[in-house]
């Protein structure tokens, strides 16, 4: 729509943005108690937040911490778990070559799943924004997420010297990842991504200083696309 | 436990790799298409890491030394079920603390 106006574009994705906030409260106040828990202290733990922003990533660097991994693989872990941001930056690029250099750095820095998936969608839906609607879409998106994100880091940090022992809480990383792989796997290749990397990396937990886990992240990648491209192959003949 | 040694390492690191994967191509490689053969494995690379880091925390817990535990496995079944189900992450982390708690105060 070329009627829409820069502000209009800001306050619709500050609605889209805002069904989020029940789902990133909660989690990111998990991720402040899990660090906690881990022995950082309420600043490390907030700036944990602010800096790498995905959930996925910090709580996969926070695992592998408590388990004394080396640091080099710690941090390889978890940027492997964020490679999906190089395929969101790739699918936003065309759409804000016009914008600024800074402007397209906070875009960079803002890019998390809901960001992304929202602002993708409507750049798709609507072809004629203008690039400063579309930077102000994604800025809407950002505000009722990213506050949040922060803030209930720190809410979880504080609160979570007060939870007891006896709430299990050695389980709550595992869970959380169990949840969050389970919408994705919405078709095959991911399911077999998924059964892939369960079995390499149990196979190969013998391997020295949690490399198994990246060999098992590597197979897994490539058997997913083999099995894609079998489907393909597939539904052509 | 106490803290990593590299902790602010790891936080630096972590920041300045998250953002230059999303800065990647926004801001530096605008006009360069990345070979699709890669992007076709990225699209893979969290459900190719997330389940294989989770596999032995869920068979060999570190609360029961790395013994299998049926309230926690059950735990895990239920959370990945009812996340993959009904696609929302906060109900399968919620009904799967619940049967975990329920499980350990049955048994107990």
């Amino acid at each position: 729509m070329s009627t829409t106006t820069t502000k209009s574009s800001f306050w619709q994705g500050f609605r889209d943005g805002l069904p989020f906030i029940l789902v990133i409260a909660p989690f990111s106040a998990l991720f402040g108690v899990v660090a906690t828990e881990a022995g950082l202290n309420v600043i490390e733990v907030l700036l944990f937040s602010v800096v790498v922003i995905a959930g996925a990533a910090q709580f996969t660097a926070i695992q592998l911490m408590m388990d004394n991994t080396p640091t080099v693989i710690v941090i390889a872990s978890a940027l492997a778990v964020n490679l999906r941001m190089a395929i969101y930056s790739a699918s936003l690029a065309p759409y804000l070559r016009e914008a600024k250099t800074w402007q397209r750095a906070l875009v960079a820095y803002g890019t998390v799943d809901q960001s992304y998936a929202l602002s993708a969608a409507k750049y798709e839906a609507e072809p004629d924004m203008t690039t400063r609607q579309r930077l102000a879409y994604f800025s809407g998106c950002l505000v009722p997420v990213l506050p949040l994100w922060y803030g209930f880091t720190v809410v979880g940090a504080l609160g979570g010297k007060a939870v007891p022992d006896a709430l299990a809480l050695d389980f709550a990383v595992p869970l959380t990842f169990l949840a969050m792989i389970g919408p994705m796997l919405r078709t095959l290749p991911h399911v077999t991504a998924a059964l892939v990397s369960i079995a390499a990396a149990l196979g190969f937990a013998w391997v020295p200083f949690n490399l198994g886990l990246l060999i098992a992240a590597f197979l897994a990648m490539v058997m997913a696309v083999q099995c894609e491209s079998w489907l393909e192959r597939r539904q052509k003949t | 436990m106490s803290e990593h040694p590299d902790l602010w390492l790891i936080i630096v690191a972590l920041g300045l790799g998250s953002f230059g994967l999303r800065f990647m191509f926004t801001g530096l490689l605008g006009n360069w298409a990345m070979p699709t053969i890669i992007l076709r494995h990225l699209r893979y690379a969290a459900v190719a890491v997330l389940p294989g880091l989770v596999a032995p925390l869920v068979l060999w817990p570190s609360a029961t030394d790395g013994q299998i535990d049926p309230a926690r496995l059950t735990a895990a079944v239920v959370t990945l079920a009812v996340a993959m189900i009904f696609k929302r992450v906060l109900l399968g982390i919620l009904t799967g603390a619940g049967t975990l708690f329920l499980i350990l105060y049955l048994v107990a």
